[in-house]
């Protein structure tokens, strides 16, 4: 498992990885490299550069800001996880970092990378969709704020231009809504077979939700149908059973896509239940 | 004379903490990829990314001029370096199909993986990088990976000059067998498949070989086989067995993996003579998966013929076993170590088995944990279930029914086991699980219709192993001996060094082995010393495999003792002027009979060995004693296991909840370690079971080509382990058995049978291996609709 050549510059701020980047060809920013190191490894990825941006501690934060929640792209898996602010307003974001991988993987990979990588198999993104949330980056002409649902567009692709730096994500606190994150893998190691994120508003049922689904398609979807179904007045049972339409997930190892559509049905009645059950009080988790 | 101190405690069956473990788990062992000689160059193979193609040609210029290049080569390069192929050891029968295999495929590739060409280079990364710079050209040819369709008429063949797919047929049959068939009450007929298993040792494969100014050779391998590698040379490569030297030093596990002779092994040799230096080659873990042998791969029709009342009468197994590509070192003989237990551990008098070896474009097969063992187990505890089902019966009683009561027993396949106790193994696991309690949680999930329904399942086995007789070794027409060899040798100071024939590669026979000395010649066990795992020092064992080396080494080992024993008494009764036969022996010290204080340490005796001052007339000084033991019989460890499961009956998401094992594996050396093996032997068995399956498509093309599809399971997935012990002894001095496979054995079955036994009231009869949420939501659906 050894990556072709390449060669590797330390970024020692934002500023200086922009400027190192350049045009972004052919250069990759490294943070935690649970993602990217591995796709070198069996040389998927060829980068000619690496700029390591692991080492900006300044971009490692959980703050709160009015109504919203800030996030530093190069935070660790396992500090959104541990943090206090999470838990009290957006528990969906600091339990399912909990649920990222193993241990190992939670103390390397960080949440930017985790969006910027745009793999539809991972957890972040269907929570940070399911929460309207907002993602900030940083090119040599200042930021630019991307709503979640215009930054995921393909398999590792996302609206991230080659050379800006992802610097935060914004989330909503969520107030009296509740949430579910419910995952289906195999191992503890595993990317998610599917998995459901759902955001109920309601008090102890449903009168809206955000629901978005894991590794059911080329990006993080909404479950539009879904969505709308409940909003209708449909109850959880038949709303859920409109979860897979007009999905096409992928077959692989894990799972057909007959069976991950399957899947997406069952996990969103779950996890509607379970987010309508946390609706209504304050729910504090993680 | 300050001798060592006569030890006070006694070892055996004591929990010693293992003597390897200050080293391994400090991050302080000497694995093979840690050995740096100066001047090493680097090895890279350029390996076929088709299941089978022509090879038009191979350029090599591109990779030669690249950076740190030493020398790059084709496999016609090298062909006439090689004598021999890589040899295959187990011909299982007369006309059996055994086409050539060399370590680099020449007009052929035959198996995704398969190696074409090699690069050297200064470094691992330059190699490797220019190893991307070989032009092969490749002619696709159709390709086949099932066993099954790759026997159909015209289906592509993997060796054209052979002529089919069919390796060899081998079967073993008793007198009259149809009509046992013919007269039962009941017949029931299950068809199985097994799939591939990745072993996926924590240490990748590895080499250093070095060439000495007269033509000496050195190979450092992580292999469990130094002295079968060091036979193996010399047929592949020429060179005299007497001028190579095998290490094997710190082996990372091998699972059978490593019992191989392969191809990178004798490259590496090959290029080191051409070159000058030495030259290394690790593997990586990716290219393990294709180019490290898998294990099982077998479709299975079993039948058991019965009366009404639960009598077995009779027991067929058909098996379709693949070879891969190509015969490894026992490829074909992986089934036969499984031949003889088709009626495990149960009173069935007539026996038929047969097994067809068949060729496919795949990576090749052989031994892996349980080689052949687990494969019959796993059919046969399945369709004990099946058979209880069938007439209505407790799969518990069923089996308690048919169990061997008396021993020694022989079998209708014609071996003898020698010592069990089948009712106490299944009794104490009954008291460990408490069955009523799992059954009533079961019966109140069917009567709520709770989506997560639980189960449990049983698995009673018996293994052979103690591989093996050599007697019997010929006349299954394997090419060697199956006996060991141990050296005990006393230092003038008193401590105790051993040289064992087997190779440990993580089981921590340098403990076990220095406790079972340590008793017999009352020494402490830190004064043993065990030496194992080099050509030099043990000139000829069989290795470790098989769960051989306590079962054959140990009793070498102990019959070495016995004759450092003998030689001690020599001494002492010349020194003390009494008789022998006037000398008891206990615990290190020679005591004349009815006079307590005329006594005499077995480390006095040493000294004066080395001495020599006063030694009876004619004796030779020194004392060191080897022995070679071929064992008369195999042993039969036995056991049984229960698992209980949670099935999420609308995801498929199956969870083991808890692992009962009760074993038999004779006297207990070293308690700790026999739950260490049985805990990764389980382990591997409930992986086979839940989470790992090596899957080709139909042409060929490996679908699990790295970690994160070929599903390993850790503690995660996990839930600790009940494992308790009875003791019956083995027909041997120190009454072991064996214990490094029985828990791979045992597993596989216990856990299907219990998923199956949580869907039963669905109608569930049977989920294909390995019980994927998705297999098992598929056989859910089936039944529903
Ligand atoms: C064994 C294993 C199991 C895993 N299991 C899961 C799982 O269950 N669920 C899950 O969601 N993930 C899982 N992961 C992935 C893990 O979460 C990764 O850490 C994450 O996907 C990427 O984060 P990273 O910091 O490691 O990014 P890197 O690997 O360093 O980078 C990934 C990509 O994002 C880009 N990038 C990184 N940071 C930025 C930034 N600030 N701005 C712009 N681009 C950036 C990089 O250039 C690269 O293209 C697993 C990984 C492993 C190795």
């Amino acid at each position: 498992m050894i990556p072709a050549g390449f060669d590797y510059e330390v970024a020692e701020s934002v500023e200086h990885a922009i400027e190192l980047l350049g045009n972004g060809e052919d250069t990759k920013l490294l943070a935690g490299g649970h993602s990217l190191l591995p796709a070198m490894k069996l040389r998927l990825a060829r980068p000619a550069l690496l700029v390591d941006v692991g080492r900006l501690n300044d971009l490692a934060y959980v703050k709160e800001e009015g109504e919203t929640i800030a996030i530093g792209a190069l935070t660790r898996h396992k500090d959104v996880a541990s943090s206090p602010e999470l838990r009290e307003h957006c528990a969906i974001v600091s339990y399912t970092a909990g649920h990222v991988g193993d241990p190992q993987v939670r103390h390397r990979g960080t949440i930017g990378g985790s969006l910027a990588h745009g793999d539809p198999a991972s957890d972040l993104p269907s929570v940070i969709l399911a929460l309207h949330g907002e993602l900030v980056a940083r090119g040599p002409g200042g930021d630019r704020a991307i709503p979640a649902g215009e930054f995921f567009t393909g398999v590792w692709q996302t609206a991230l231009a080659p050379h800006e730096v992802l610097v935060e994500i914004r989330v909503p606190k969520l107030g009296a809504a509740g949430w579910s994150y419910t995952k289906m893998a195999r191992r503890a190691q595993d990317w998610a077979t599917v998995a459901v994120a759902a955001v109920v508003h309601g008090n102890g049922s449903v009168e809206r939700a955000a629901v978005a689904l894991t590794n059911m398609g080329a990006t993080t979807l909404r479950a539009t149908a879904v969505e709308k179904a409940l909003v209708g007045g449909a109850s959880i049972d038949d709303a859920a059973a409109l979860a897979a339409d007009g999905t096409e997930p992928p077959t692989d190892h894990m799972a057909s896509s007959d069976f991950r559509k399957h899947l997406a049905r069952v996990l969103t009645r779950r996890a509607l239940e379970e987010a309508s059950r946390r609706s209504g009080r304050r729910a504090r988790g993680g | 004379m300050a001798v060592a101190e006569t030890a006070t405690e006694t070892f055996v069956g004591t929990s010693v903490k293992r003597k390897e473990d200050a080293s391994l788990l400090r991050g302080r062992g000497t694995y093979v990829d840690n050995l740096t000689l100066p001047a090493t160059a680097y090895m890279a193979i350029v390996r076929s990314p088709y299941p089978r193609a022509r090879i038009t040609s191979v350029n090599l210029d591109a990779a030669r001029a690249a950076e740190g290049v030493v020398s790059a080569f084709s496999g016609t390069d090298l062909a006439d370096d090689w004598k021999g192929g890589l040899p295959c050891a187990w011909p299982v029968t007369e006309d059996i199909k055994m086409p050539p295999h060399y370590p680099l495929a020449t007009d052929e590739a035959r198996y995704q993986g398969d190696g074409v060409a090699v690069v050297v280079a200064e470094s691992r990364a330059l190699a490797k990088d220019a190893a991307e710079l070989v032009g092969v050209e490749y002619e696709p040819l159709p390709s086949i990976a099932g066993v099954e369709r790759a026997l159909e008429e015209g289906a592509p063949l993997v060796h054209e000059d052979v002529g089919t797919n069919e390796c060899y047929v081998w079967k073993l049959e008793t007198d009259d067998f149809s009509a046992a068939l013919d007269a039962a009450d009941v017949v029931v007929t299950r068809r199985y498949f097994q799939p591939r298993l990745i072993p996926s040792a924590i240490e990748p494969r590895a080499v250093v070989a070095q060439v000495g100014p007269t033509g000496d050779v050195t190979i450092w391998s992580a292999t469990q086989i130094p002295h079968i590698l060091r036979f193996a040379t010399q047929l592949v490569l020429g060179i005299p067995e007497s001028k190579i030297r095998v290490i094997a030093p710190d082996v990372g596990g091998g699972f059978g993996s490593k019992v191989e002779v392969y191809a990178e092994d004798q490259l590496a040799v090959t290029l080191a003579r051409r070159l000058g230096r030495p030259v290394k080659w690790t593997e990586e873990r990716a290219e393990a998966h294709v180019a490290t042998i898998h294990g099982r791969d077998v479709v299975h029709e079993l039948t058991f013929a019965a009366t009404n009342d639960g009598t077995i009468t009779a027991v067929k197994s058909e098996a379709w076993c693949a070879m891969g590509a190509y015969l490894q070192l026992v490829t074909p003989g992986v089934p036969l170590l499984g031949a003889w237990i088709y009626s495990g551990p149960y009173a069935i008098p007539n026996y038929s088995v047969t097994f067809t070896g068949v060729f496919t474009n795949t990576t090749p097969t052989d031994a892996y944990r349980g080689a052949g063992r687990p494969e019959a187990t796993y059919v046969l505890e399945r369709t004990m279930d099946a058979l209880a089902r069938e007439l209505e019966m407790d799969p518990i009683e069923l089996r308690q029914k048919n169990f061997v009561k008396e021993f020694p027993y022989t079998m209708a396949s014609g071996l003898t086991i020698d010592a069990g106790d089948y009712d106490a193994t299944l009794g104490r696991l009954l008291e460990l699980l408490d069955l009523d309690a799992i059954r009533a949680d079961q019966a109140a999930r069917r009567e709520s219709d709770d989506p997560r329904q639980i189960g449990v399942g049983f698995s009673t086995y018996n293994e052979m192993c103690g591989l093996a007789p050599s007697r019997i070794l010929g006349a299954i027409r394997y090419a060697v001996g199956g006996w060991d060899a141990a050296t005990v040798r006393f230092q003038p100071l008193g401590s105790v060094q051993v040289v064992v024939g087997t190779s440990p590669h993580g089981q921590g026979h340098e403990t076990t082995f220095a406790q079972i000395v340590a008793d017999q010649l009352g020494v402490d066990v830190d004064d043993v010393e065990v030496l194992h795992g080099d050509t030099a020092s043990s000139q000829q064992g069989m290795d470790t495999y098989g769960s051989r080396s306590l079962a054959v080494g140990g009793i070498a080992l102990w019959n070495a003792g016995e004759k450092i024993i003998g030689k001690a008494r020599k001494i002492v009764a010349h020194q003390l002027e009494v008789a022998e036969d006037d000398l008891d022996y206990a615990n290190g010290t020679f005591t004349v009979k009815g006079s307590p204080d005329r006594t005499m340490g077995i480390r006095e005796a040493a000294f004066a060995a080395h001495a020599a001052h006063d030694l009876p007339d004619g004796m030779e000084p020194g004392l060191e004693q080897t022995a070679v033991f071929d064992p008369p019989n195999f042993s039969w460890p036995a056991g049984a296991h229960a698992a209980v499961v949670e099935v999420d009956t609308e995801t498929g998401d199956t969870r083991l909840v808890r692992y009962v094992a009760v074993d038999d594996v004779g006297t207990a050396v070293n308690p700790m370690i026999i739950d260490g093996q049985v805990h990764g032997g389980v382990t591997q068995g409930i992986a086979a079971a839940l989470f790992e399956e090596g899957a080709y498509d139909e042409e060929g093309n490996l679908l699990t080509t790295t970690m994160a599809t070929y599903l390993v399971p850790s503690a995660a997935e996990l839930p600790s382990y009940e494992t308790d012990r009875i003791e019956t002894r083995a027909d041997n001095p120190l009454g072991v058995k064996g214990v490094g496979e029985t828990g791979t054995i045992a597993a596989a079955p216990a856990v299907i049978n219990a998923v199956v036994d949580a869907l039963s009231h669905l109608g569930v009869t049977d989920v294909g291996l390995p019980a994927t949420p998705e297999r098992v939501w598929k056989a859910i659906e089936e039944v529903r609709t």
